[in-house]
């Protein structure tokens, strides 16, 4: 009964409500049908998510399936390059469960952090990068799990892309051609994310931290939920549906408090361009517009996000902010550094904090881990490196949870 | 002059780059609008700001991609170049504009311009890139567009003193990673097979793309092409 309230009271209730999610009134087509239908002319393989599966609900009602294991790790390079516990955090969450992955080397990155930069690329050559690591996959029977927010995006993109312009296959096939790859698109583009959002519950029955006395706030990652919205996972117990459901559901089943702040939709800052060679922009963005609101309306003991390079953004810029007086000094972690680290994954070995610039100390002491210790057992690592009495660090040094006093 | 309905144009802008003909300016335009992505990409403009209030760049810089959306749309010729010469290096390509209730994707015309300034060599487009160059070569040669040994304290200055202790500590730090792909690789993110570079290699050249490395940086392109074109040789 909307009718006899105003415009403005009209959108407040809409907006009071859980969103209705139908595909059969949904703004998009289902791209997935257009995909079979390509392959049923032979223009294209489409990989089968591999079962075991679990459906989710995305943004218009339609179900998406996340793989649980079998998965191609398409990697990332602003992740495993610069904060490498965001990777290993994923794979040991993996190997927590004895899943079966691969950790491919016939892998490049998507590039499309140099595209978003300069675009010093083509839509040709952007496609043939993502058909190439694709066929990659497909080759070696295992279905690519995208690490990176922008790569997700980037190949949401490309992927429509493909569907809609003949020229752009016929090209990208000519290239493949040449190295022998058959043109695959998989049936579902996937994010590590999403993965973890559906393994929350396993992850917060093996857990060994009371994770209670945290306060977080959430980052939702551009490149994951704006660019092709409608593959995002959306869950009406989640923000009442509004926003993504992924992070923060993970967060709430490890028994961390998720406070809101105002700007959540803002982006970082990153700018793909701008965080490698005009940081000014980013610093201020990223300290004015996050991490400062986020301190005055919800200060939290952490913040966490999905992508590689709101991590970066968010935890390199609060320094310089330090010497303008500004109230910086949150930590900045990935959900899957959160849910190892609520596992019992050792904080350096494994989620390797000491790759984070901003000060992580307190958060480990409010959690009552005794970093101390660990990083003592982590230097006692590196001087064995350094001796040349261990060559590195290996999962059989890794795996094993650690066993909290 | 009195404006007569000829001369009348209502809302376009004066021209601000006398030195490049119309002609030429027209022609970066039509490139843009000529892309087959152009037509997902803008489907008129309400003039609502819901792209500006949502958008970063707008926040910091005189940037606004209702403006774009609006130049764009009007074939406002004059305002295309301004923005082509000069805007488009502001945005963050966030895509938070992609909120647009019209369903147009600002940041995705802002990519089409920049790969029209970058394959025309826009002299401040060049000026632009001038710093990202090694980046670049980053990129095109190892598929990663960052790697540990680009943390150094000249290039991070602002990260604080993490980076000169991090880079202090980097090979041994890189050794202490579990991941059997990264563990002690430092001049890129993860071990690539040889093949697999030579088939991004093949990439570049197939679609073009060492073209327009060619195009914005000759130097750069000499430098890439040379060591690709030997790898690719040696097979
Ligand atoms: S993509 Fe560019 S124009 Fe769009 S909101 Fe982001 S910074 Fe603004
Ligand atoms: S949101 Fe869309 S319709 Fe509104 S001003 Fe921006 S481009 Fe135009």
């Amino acid at each position: 009964m909307t009718e006899n309230l105003t415009t403005v009271e009209q959108i407040l209730e809409r907006k009071s409500h859980a969103v209705t999610r139908d595909p059969n009134v949904a703004p998009t087509h289902d791209i997935r049908e257009t995909l079979f239908e390509l392959e049923a002319k032979g223009e294209i393989i489409v990989q089968r998510v591999p079962e075991p599966y679990v459906e989710m609900v995305t943004k218009y009602g339609r179900t998406k399936k996340i793989p649980i294991e079998h998965t191609w790790h398409h990697k990332s390079c602003g992740q495993c390059g610069h904060i490498p516990g965001y990777s290993s955090s994923i794979f040991w969450l993996h190997r927590q469960f004895g899943l079966d992955y691969l950790d491919p080397t016939d892998q490049t990155s998507c590039t499309g952090w140099n595209y978003y930069a300069s675009a010093t690329s083509n839509a040709s050559a952007q496609a043939a990068v993502m058909s190439r690591n694709f066929s990659a996959a497909y080759q070696t029977g295992y279905f690519p799990m995208i690490h990176c927010g922008t790569s997700y995006g980037h190949y949401k993109e490309i992927r429509e892309q493909l569907v809609h312009h003949k020229e752009l296959r016929d090209d990208v096939r000519r290239i493949l051609d040449k190295m022998g790859k058959p043109l695959v698109i998989p049936e579902e583009i996937v994010h590590y994310s999403e993965w973890v959002h559906v393994m929350r519950n396993k992850f917060a029955e093996k857990q060994v931290v009371d994770m209670s006395p945290i306060t977080a706030t959430v980052h939702p990652a551009c490149h994951y939920y704006k660019i092709v919205a409608e593959d995002a996972i959306y869950d009406p117990d989640i923000y009442g549906g509004q926003r993504t459901a992924v992070v923060t559901a993970v967060l709430e089943a490890l028994g961390i408090n998720v406070a809101d702040y105002s700007t959540w939709f803002d982006c970082c800052g990153f700018g793909f361009r701008h965080v490698l060679v005009q940081r000014d922009f980013t610093r201020s963005f990223a300290v004015l517009r996050k991490i400062e609101t986020m301190k005055n309306e919800a200060n939290p003991d952490l913040t966490v996000t999905h992508d590689t390079g709101c991590v970066t953004t968010l935890d390199k810029s609060q320094f310089a902010a330090k010497a303008h007086d500004r109230k910086v000094g949150i930590p900045v972690l990935s959900d899957a550094q959160v849910a190892a680290l609520a596992m019992g994954a050792h904080p350096f070995r494994v989620v390797q904090f000491h790759w984070h610039s901003t000060d992580w100390r307190p958060f480990l002491d409010k959690l009552g881990i005794n970093w101390q210790k660990y990083w003592d057992e982590f230097q006692s690592d590196l001087d064995a490196i350094r001796a040349g009495t261990k060559s590195g660090i290996t999962w059989e040094d890794a795996d094993k949870p650690v066993v909290y006093a | 002059m009195p404006t007569t309905i000829e001369s009348w144009n209502p809302g376009k802008a004066e021209n601000r780059h006398p030195d490049v003909t119309y002609d030429e300016k027209e022609r970066l335009f039509l490139e843009v609008k000529n892309d087959p992505r152009y037509s997902d990409f803008l489907y008129g403009c309400y003039e609502c700001g819901i792209c500006v209030s949502t958008c970063p760049s707008a926040r910091f810089y005189d940037y606004s991609p209702r403006v774009i959306a609006q130049a764009m749309a009007r074939e406002d010729i004059e305002r295309v170049y301004d923005i082509i010469s000069e805007d488009i290096w502001n945005c963050a390509q966030c895509f938070s504009c992609l909120r647009c209730p019209r369903g147009n994707n600002p940041g995705g015309l802002v990519t089409l311009l920049r790969e029209v300034a970058v394959k025309n060599g826009l002299q401040e487009t060049k000026d632009v890139l001038q710093g990202y160059s090694r980046v670049i070569y980053k990129v095109m040669l190892k598929g990663n567009q960052v790697s540990p040994d680009m943390l150094q304290p000249d290039f991070f200055p602002d990260w604080g003193p993490w980076v000169k202790e991090f880079s202090a500590n980097m090979p041994v730090w890189r050794k202490a990673i579990p991941v059997d792909t990264l563990r002690g690789v430092t001049d890129a993110a993860w071990r690539t097979d040889r093949k697999t570079l030579l088939e991004l290699y093949t990439i570049w050249f197939e679609t073009g793309n060492m073209d327009i490395i060619k195009e914005i940086d000759e130097g750069l392109y000499d430098l890439l092409a040379d060591v690709m074109q030997e790898e690719l040789e040696e097979g």
